[in-house]
């Protein structure tokens, strides 16, 4: 099996789509010859053609209403939006009409077909415009999935799974980890399902639950912690909507403790849904309180990155914290 | 990129008046052709059908408001006075082709063969509603007539439209996408995004913008400054024409030549029919409070109705005693519907939660299950007729299990 990154998956999984089916049509900004800003669908146009692969003009709304369209007409439409920073031109198309598509016409009609791909995070010195994470906002929007991998393997697999899948899919794309993360990836076509949480390593004494580039930080923080003589359970979870609540609930039970951690601002964040979900579902088995280990409620810095990110020293501490509540 | 033959050393400014764009026009106020222009072939089947359906959507129309005011329909919207801008625009089309609409276009709708009781299971949301009770009256859609569902929110139709018909043209079957809004409409991003998305793709999809003077009580001169719709289509590289849009044969002979453009080159195109709400926005408005009954009065006396009914009879494909017994007929036939639909059920409580996604997510099913189980505590409160019991509403949710 190839060791590729995480960034080669997408484009992978992208090329493995577009060969077997060739109703998948990529579009986007700069994507076309150029293979987008992060080169993520390098060589999709020279090997599926222009009218299967091509530039967009600026306008990110009309590029998921160009989308809507095409995948309602019967394509499969994948759609980049060049950085997610950058998706609000097109939040109503993406609200209003994708996530309700199939829903307002009494399913005579859907865009099911849709995949909105989409870099995210911090960590690049990106700022206020090249850093948020907007995943909760879609959260919040009955009709759509989201997906967000950690991994090469992942990112190949949920793609496959988000491009098929028959509902739409914001897969949001972890850019910090773009090239950093890197694993065994089969050539072959595979898909991992949605909706379904990954426990990365078991342990007995607290849950860490998180997504994407964040998983690194999880990793980071519960071999700190490991020395100390803590066990964590490890849980990645890799669709957001629809989550797998059976999974978390199943491991906060059996640890009593959890910490949810994500890059974007704690307030109206998704650790909070996780957090009144587990606790509606776990209430008599948990320990300490359920902790959020976030971003700060401002907007994204540039200076001040490193302090503003929930980084695995924030982590280590929450982890002490909680086990010695 | 600068061209050479039009570099200049004049400093001028160009102005909308240096590029008028005219307005097509051929049949008079009295059913007559205009003096120099030739009548567009169009034949006798096809004519009738357009004459009634423009009369049976006036009816409808009239009705329906009545019924609104009855309190037996929640909200409605008319197409009056753009009955020719609609019916003549979609003659034009292939029942093949997909029509996204924004909500004043349900003569396309019935064009398309869309039956009295069908347009009031939509209005009344019963249980055979094809969108299953969940959209406002006027929001139509047909998967079988090839006709979009409608949504409320404005022109976001027109990049999706843009999209459809480059999936068509991918497909390679020779169909398109005729698209309406209105020249409000016009006025929002996606209007932009989507023309300009729509020419650079090469996108074979027909832009027929309705401008009827209004925007709710917003006139055009408070909407816009430039002249009209059709030369942004212009600025974007599209090709564009102006007609009047009471003028039947007009909108019908732009239509046709839009279509063939669309379809032969592989282009959008847009037509712009200049006409006039004649009635209100909506059920929800009141436009004596923003125009002047004369204005009214002058629009009335371009009906398009009354102007193809006299180049129907100067023809002598139609007579006054049809055309009496006609509206007789939709008079009779839309109260019928009207009458027997309302007596229906809603639909299934199950449609609640279906359609969110293909198959309803386990979250979802067991909030519809916490539901289920507090309606039954309190079955008067929600069953829309307890006497029937829960059969009447809602089935046990195992099909989604």
């Amino acid at each position: 099996m190839p060791k590729i990154n995480l960034l080669q998956a997408v484009n992978s999984a992208l090329d493995t789509a577009m060969d077997a089916d060739s109703r998948v049509v990529c579009l986007g900004e700069d994507i076309g010859e150029f293979g987008g800003v992060f080169r993520a669908t390098s060589k999709l146009q020279e090997k599926y053609g222009k009218q299967r692969c091509f530039n967009t003009p600026i306008t990110e709304q009309g590029i998921v209403g160009f989308s809507i369209g095409l995948a309602a007409q019967g394509s499969v439409a994948v759609a980049e939006i060049q950085f997610a920073d950058y998706i609000f031109p097109a939040f109503d198309q993406i609200v209003n009409e994708a996530a309700k598509f199939r829903y307002r016409s009494g399913d005579q009609f859907n865009c099911g077909g849709l995949t909105i791909r989409t870099p995210y995070g911090g960590g690049i010195a990106g700022g206020l415009y090249h850093s948020q994470s907007p995943e909760a906002y879609f959260c919040h929007t009955p009709g759509l999935k989201v997906v967000i991998p950690s991994t090469a393997y992942q990112a190949k697999g949920l793609l496959l799974s988000a491009i098929r899948d028959p509902d739409p899919v914001i897969f949001f794309e972890p850019k910090a980890i773009y090239r950093a993360e890197a694993g065994d990836v089969p050539d072959t076509d595979y898909e991992l399902p949605l909706g379904v949480a990954q426990v990365v390593s078991t342990g007995t004494d607290i849950t860490l639950v998180g997504w994407g580039a964040q998983m690194h930080q999880l990793h980071r923080a519960a071999k700190m912690a490991a020395k100390d003589g803590i066990s964590c359970e490890v849980i990645d979870l890799c669709t957001l909507l629809p989550w797998d609540a059976d999974t978390v609930a199943k491991s906060v039970t059996k640890t009593g403790r959890l910490i949810i951690s994500h890059e974007a601002p704690r307030t109206g964040g998704f650790a909070g849904e996780i957090a009144a979900t587990i606790q509606e579902r776990c209430f008599l088995s948990l320990e300490s309180p359920i902790t959020r280990i976030t971003g700060l409620d401002t907007p994204f810095p540039l200076v001040f990155e490193k302090e503003y990110l929930p980084d695995y020293l924030k982590v280590f501490e929450a982890i002490k914290a909680s086990v010695h509540f | 990129m600068v061209d050479k033959n039009l570099v200049t050393s004049v400093l001028k400014f160009t102005e909308a008046k240096d590029m008028p764009i005219s307005t097509l026009s051929l049949l008079n106020a009295d059913g007559e052709i205009l003096e120099g222009a030739q009548e567009p072939k169009i034949d006798k089947h096809t004519a009738l059908k357009i004459y009634r359906d423009m009369n049976y959507i006036r009816v409808l129309d009239e009705r329906m408001i009545g019924a609104q005011r009855q309190g037996r329909l929640s909200f409605y919207v008319t197409c009056t006075g753009e009955e020719a801008s609609v019916v003549g625009s979609v003659a034009a089309f292939s029942s093949q082709d997909m029509v996204m609409s924004q909500y004043r276009e349900h003569a396309a709708l019935r064009y398309r063969g869309f039956t009295s009781k069908q347009f009031m299971n939509q209005l009344l949301s019963n249980d055979l509603d094809l969108g299953k009770g969940r959209q406002m009256p006027i929001h139509y859609g047909s998967r079988d007539l090839n006709y979009m569902t409608i949504s409320s929110t404005l022109a976001t139709q027109i990049p999706q439209a843009a999209g459809y018909a480059y999936g068509q043209k991918l497909s390679g079957n020779d169909t398109c996408t005729i698209c309406y809004f209105g020249e409000g409409a016009a006025s929002e991003g996606d209007f932009h995004a989507g023309l300009n998305i729509a020419a650079v793709s090469k996108c074979p999809v027909v832009f027929v913008v309705r401008n009827n003077g209004y925007a709710i009580s917003t006139p055009t001169v408070e909407q816009f400054v430039g002249d009209g719709i059709a030369p942004r289509g212009v600025g974007y590289g599209i090709p564009a024409i102006r007609v009047d849009g009471n003028d039947i044969l007009a909108v019908h002979a732009a239509s046709v030549e839009a279509r063939n453009l669309a379809i032969e080159k592989s282009t959008p195109v847009i037509v712009e029919t200049m006409s006039y709400r004649l009635g209100a926005h909506s059920t929800s408005d009141d436009p004596t409070s923003y125009r002047t009954s004369e204005e009214e009065e002058m629009w009335r006396q371009k009906d398009p109705i009354e102007r193809m009914k006299k180049w129907l009879l100067g023809k002598g494909w139609w007579s006054d005693q049809q055309d009496h017994q006609m509206k007789d007929e939709y008079k009779k036939e839309i109260l019928g519907a009207l009458k027997s639909q309302e007596k229906r059920q809603p639909p299934v409580l199950d449609h609640l939660i279906s359609d969110v996604y293909q198959i309803p997510p386990a979250h979802l099913r067991e909030q519809y299950s916490e539901l289920l189980a507090h309606i039954d505590k309190y079955p008067d409160h929600y069953l829309p007729n307890p006497t029937k019991g829960h059969d009447s509403y809602h089935k046990p949710a195992a099909q989604f299990s």
